[in-house]
Parts: structure tokens; C-alpha cells; sequence
């Protein structure tokens, strides 16, 4: 295993669907070199993905001019991943997905991203930049639920 | 980036010999892939017991979570049984969590799966 306590690593998308696989790649990468089994790494890849098509679809609305930024942070225990987008933000929280209303007809089949990341990572926050340049979401999963 | 899903249609048989339609996938299961999933559903809808073979599936996201309940929603209109079989252990887990497994059995492999239907 490769020291990679407080190192940062960043990749910038284009916000076209699809990249979100580099970013998925390039997460993988590190938390391998982290240590982390490869079941948490999957773990990440999906977190990851999601938060990036959010970020290309609903924060940079597909506009190929607007980058979708990533920002992969170690420190001893945990790796954190910023995915950073030019939109405003979310204003609350999605309710959570109901199988049964979507089966149903009674809710939209999509809408599943926000609670994958959520189920998915150790922490995970949005936040909207007060100067109004963007917004990001935060990932964290940590080694020592490795072993919890 | 995003590879094309194919998607081809095979017949097969249950435990009691009666006739299942396989869907098998290929690729990635996104948001480009409506046409080649539902297209697929239609050819199968209201025929009887469907199997979804995902053991070729590179990359499942959100999107394509979604066209996969699209499917059981028509299966759920028809009274069609589904079950689905190949999909790595992390996405076994994502269908369990999202819901999906309350709607399609979810099974290591082809021969488990039918004998579920």
C-alpha cells in the first residue's frame, strides 16, 4: 500500500454524461492506494458517479462549456471527494425513494441518486458556496468502518 | 464514454417446463439505454415469467435504476413474475437497498433463477 496521507488529487470533467467513469476511475484509484477492500471502493465508484451526474445534469445542465471539478483529499483514516458544479445548490433534501409509489405510478421511477450517495459513503453533505460561484457535495468514507 | 446496451431475447424453461423469456443485457445500463431496455420489454410484455440477465452489465447508474423499474411497473400492470440473476455482489446490494429485490428475486445465477419462477 502506497502513503497517501495528505495528498489531493484533481480532475476536471466535461459536463457531458459519461465522464462521470473518469472521476469513478481516478476514486477507485486512490482509495485502492488507500487500502480500502474492494467492496467500499465500489461503494465510492456509485457515490461518485451519482454525485457527478447531478452535478452535470442539474448543476451544469449538460452545458459542455461548464466543468464538473473533483477533488480527492487522504488524510490518515479517511478520503474525502469533493465534486464541485457551477449550479446554486439543493434547497432541501429529496424524501426517500418508496419502491412501492414508484412501481405504482405514483412517483417519478428516477430520483434514486441523492439516496445512493447517502446509503452508500460514510458522510455526505451539500453545500452551496455563499458567494454564489457554485455549489459541491462532500464524500467521505473512512478505513476504520473497514472493519465495523 | 458510455458503452451501448444490447439487449437480446432468449426463450428458456422453468422447473415445471413452462416457457420464461430471458432479457439479456450487455454494456452499460444508463440513461442512453431506454430504447434498447423498454424496446426490449415491449417484445416480452404480458408473454409470461421474465428473467433479466445482467451478467455481461459493465456499469449500472441511477438512470438505468430507473428503467429497470420501468420494466416491473409494466410487469406489475401485466401480473408478470420477474427475477434477475447476474449482478456483481454491489449491485445486488444497490437493487436490495433501492427496493428492487421486493419486486424481482434477486439470483446468483440463470438455473436458481428460473427454478424461482
Amino acid at each position: 500500500m502506497t502513503d497517501t496521507t495528505g495528498t489531493s488529487v484533481e480532475v476536471r470533467l466535461p459536463s457531458r454524461l459519461g465522464f462521470e467513469k473518469v472521476a469513478m476511475a481516478t476514486a477507485a484509484s486512490v482509495a485502492r492506494l488507500k487500502g480500502f477492500s474492494d467492496e467500499r471502493i465500489e461503494d465510492l465508484k456509485t457515490a461518485v458517479a451519482e454525485a457527478c451526474i447531478n452535478a452535470i445534469e442539474h448543476g451544469n445542465h449538460l452545458n459542455e462549456n461548464l466543468s464538473v471539478g473533483i477533488i480527492l483529499s487522504t488524510s490518515a483514516d479517511e478520503l474525502e471527494v469533493k465534486v464541485l458544479d457551477n449550479g446554486s445548490g439543493i434547497s432541501k433534501q429529496p424524501p426517500k425513494p418508496d419502491i412501492d409509489r414508484k412501481v405504482h405510478g405514483e412517483e417519478d421511477p428516477r430520483g434514486m441518486g441523492m439516496f445512493l450517495i447517502q446509503a452508500l459513503v460514510d458522510e455526505a453533505e451539500w453545500v452551496h458556496d455563499s458567494k454564489g460561484k457554485g455549489s459541491y457535495v462532500r464524500l467521505v468514507i473512512r478505513l476504520d468502518k473497514e472493519n465495523a | 464514454m458510455q458503452a451501448e446496451t444490447k439487449t437480446t431475447i432468449d426463450r428458456t424453461s422453468g422447473s415445471n417446463g413452462a416457457s420464461i423469456s430471458v432479457l439479456r443485457f450487455s454494456g452499460d445500463i444508463s440513461s442512453t439505454s431506454k430504447e434498447s431496455v423498454l424496446g426490449a420489454w415491449q417484445t416480452v410484455n404480458g408473454t409470461g415469467p421474465v428473467l433479466l440477465d445482467f451478467s455481461k452489465v459493465e456499469y449500472i447508474n441511477s438512470s438505468g435504476i430507473a428503467l429497470i423499474i420501468q420494466m416491473l411497473m409494466e410487469a406489475d400492470k401485466t401480473g408478470q413474475r420477474v427475477a434477475a440473476f447476474g449482478l456483481t455482489p454491489h449491485f445486488q446490494k444497490v437493487f436490495t437497498m433501492v427496493g428492487i429485490s421486493k419486486y424481482a428475486g434477486l439470483f446468483k445465477d440463470e438455473p436458481t433463477a428460473s427454478a424461482s419462477l
